[in-house]
């Protein structure tokens, strides 16, 4: 059997496929999402210079406007240039990268916790339960970003000061990641709750099947529809909680700037009319955001047959 | 006749009280309920049992009992004199215990894992007691238990929800087969099924039965089903068995008066016999 093509045929005969071509707010999300990870990815090669690269920086081309030619240099910015003279179109393309590597990888790291502490409360049950189920009423009492912050400091605090820059990317993922577990665990613990009185668990448990085994063989694949959808959503807000730290000055260092650097050092310019250095990163936050939203609102509608 | 399993003295108490704090607040003893209340009988080698009795008189509960999924608060199960909730046995023998016990449940919809392809949920079995040497034997065997319960073996293939409920509970039937068990509990393996479906499926179990010598414990509340298939038959009410015959007997001239308004309020006797053309066990 040719399973390859079977398979690919299949998904275009979905209901998935048929929902997703009759929804033309999700196909403008889908194409704005994929671009701007191909850029993010492809960096190297789209972007007109490498802002990472100081030698590659001539201070002469600061604030040159959008579209127009340097006054000293003649050089011409499809977006302009910030202070430095660095080319903002590369810039956002290099720091869409950062924002997207520190979104994906702070979902993940939710996604991993939330769903084992999930299975594994709604699984065993008892006391172990209610320990973890009362940390994430805790945690859900404070908004996200302040926990994010918290343990930025704290690792921040920690960590020996000449590594500070070269670790601040990971402890940016690790504050986000930790902040982000709740809603995962609370809807797997739920459904996991639901699935493992289910008579395919008796079945397994009956032929010696560990708890560890059974959670994740058995009942895992069972709770991951809605894991996906949350997933989604949170990724939107991860993008736009590093871009808060990092606007907030906790986040990624002006060495690796993220789009949130980016707006941050833009918002210096506001005032003295240099607008483009603020709207071209704001512009392209919003609708890599809005876009993942929109997906993630639209997968949640279209899995849910509830809804239907 | 040599007896297979003896349930003796079995008791389930289930705990249902309040939380403690609850409890010392407004004063509240603890509450329990007896789901099953010293209940013996035993059952002989290739025969079956039925036990009948409404919704919440502790049916399902000796049957969870009878293949370990639940610890007894009281009393003992001894498969062949041997006690199944002994705790001093090592885990190699827990698993050869465990392999001769097998389970069928009530619903054909929720007993197979809806994301697992058919031949995976027959294989695990094989894998988790080790009784295939590799992938060639085990894909022979799960084709082989697909053939035994009247499916093809290109179904392997295919996932549950592909299937109708009949042919789900034979899926189920096959990976109780996987074992090679030698005691089958039947949680009313035919009471979410179609009238029409009911029948093939109890004329699989029967021809199992014969073909492979083995022994059922079958829980029910139809007694046209129980007419068809027990040997001898256990009637249940509130936790305790109120009264147990040989089949014939039991429906003939029951002794209890709970059994006696048990068969009146059953309009289908003997409506599967005349259905199928089955004799009586």
């Amino acid at each position: 059997m040719n399973g390859e093509r079977g398979a690919w045929q299949r998904f275009l005969a979905s209901d998935f496929f048929y929902d997703f071509k009759r929804s033309p707010v999700t196909l403008v999300s889908f194409v704005i999402v994929v671009t701007l990870i191909l850029l993010a990815i492809l960096a190297d090669l789209v972007a007109p210079t490498n802002p990472f690269d100081p030698a590659s920086l001539n201070l002469m081309n600061g604030f040159t406007p959008p579209m127009e030619p340097n006054a000293f240099t003649g050089e011409t910015f499809l977006f302009g240039t910030d202070d430095q003279g660095r080319d903002l179109l590369s810039a956002i393309i290099y720091g869409l990268r950062v924002s997207l590597f520190v979104g994906l990888t702070a979902v993940i790291l939710a996604m991993v916790l939330g769903v084992s502490l999930g299975l594994l409360a709604g699984y065993r049950g008892g006391w172990i339960d209610s320990l973890i189920m009362r940390i994430a009423d805790i945690q859900m009492t404070f908004p996200s970003i302040l926990i994010a912050v918290l343990i930025f400091g704290v690792a921040r605090g920690l960590l020996p000061p000449d590594l500070r820059d070269e670790l601040a990317i990971s402890v940016l993922i690790i504050a986000i990641g930790l902040s982000e577990w709740v809603p995962f665990a609370r809807t797997v613990r739920g459904t996991t709750m639901v699935e493992k009185e289910k008579e395919y668990v008796q079945a397994a448990r009956l032929i010696g099947l560990g708890s560890g085994q059974i959670m994740l063989r058995h009942i895992l694949p069972n709770v991951l529809s809605p894991v996906l959808v949350i997933a989604t959503i949170t990724l939107a807000l991860a993008i736009i909680a590093e871009a808060t730290l990092s606007f907030l000055g906790v986040g990624a260092p002006p060495t690796e700037p993220s789009l949130g650097t980016l707006i941050r050092i833009g918002q210096d310019f506001l005032f003295s009319g240099e607008w483009w250095i603020l709207l071209f990163p704001s512009v392209t936050l919003l609708a890599l955001a809005l876009s993942v939203n929109l997906l993630g609102d639209w997968l949640r509608d279209t899995l849910n047959p509830r809804l239907k | 006749m040599d007896e297979f399993i003896r349930f003796e003295h079995l008791g389930q108490r289930f705990d249902l009280s309040e939380p403690l704090l609850a409890r010392l607040i407004y004063r509240r003893p603890k509450k329990f309920l007896d789901a099953v209340d010293d209940v013996s009988f035993s059952i002989e080698r290739g025969q079956t049992y039925a036990l009948v009795g409404e919704s919440g008189s502790g049916k399902s509960t000796i049957a969870r009992m009878a293949v370990g999924l639940l610890l007894p608060s009281t009393g003992k199960v001894l498969i062949d004199g041997h006690d199944l909730h002994d705790r001093s046995r090592t885990e190699a023998e827990h698993r050869r215990i465990r392999q001769r016990l097998q389970m069928i449940f009530q619903s054909p919809f929720a007993s197979l894992n809806p994301r697992w392809r058919v031949g995976s949920i027959l294989a695990e079995p094989l894998r988790v007691f080790g009784l295939v040497e590799d992938r060639a034997a085990e894909l022979g065997r799960v084709h082989e238990l697909l053939d035994q319960v009247g499916l093809s073996a290109s179904d392997a293939r295919r996932f549950p929800h592909e299937f109708s409920g009949g042919q789900r509970q034979r899926i189920s039937i096959a990976r109780a087969l996987a074992s090679n068990p030698d005691f089958i509990v039947c949680d009313e393996p035919t009471s979410a099924l179609d009238v029409s479906v009911q029948a093939q499926v109890l004329n699989l179990l029967k021809q199992l039965q014969r073909d492979l010598g083995l022994t059922y414990l079958f829980i029910t509340h139809d007694l046209a089903v129980v007419r068809v298939m027990a040997h001898r038959i256990g009637v249940l009410k509130s936790g305790k068995l109120v009264e147990e015959q040989a089949t014939a007997e039991l429906i003939e001239s029951p002794q209890s008066d709970y059994t006696k308004m048990l068969i009146r309020s059953a309009p289908r006797i003997g409506s599967i016999q005349a259905r199928t053309g089955m004799s009586q066990a």
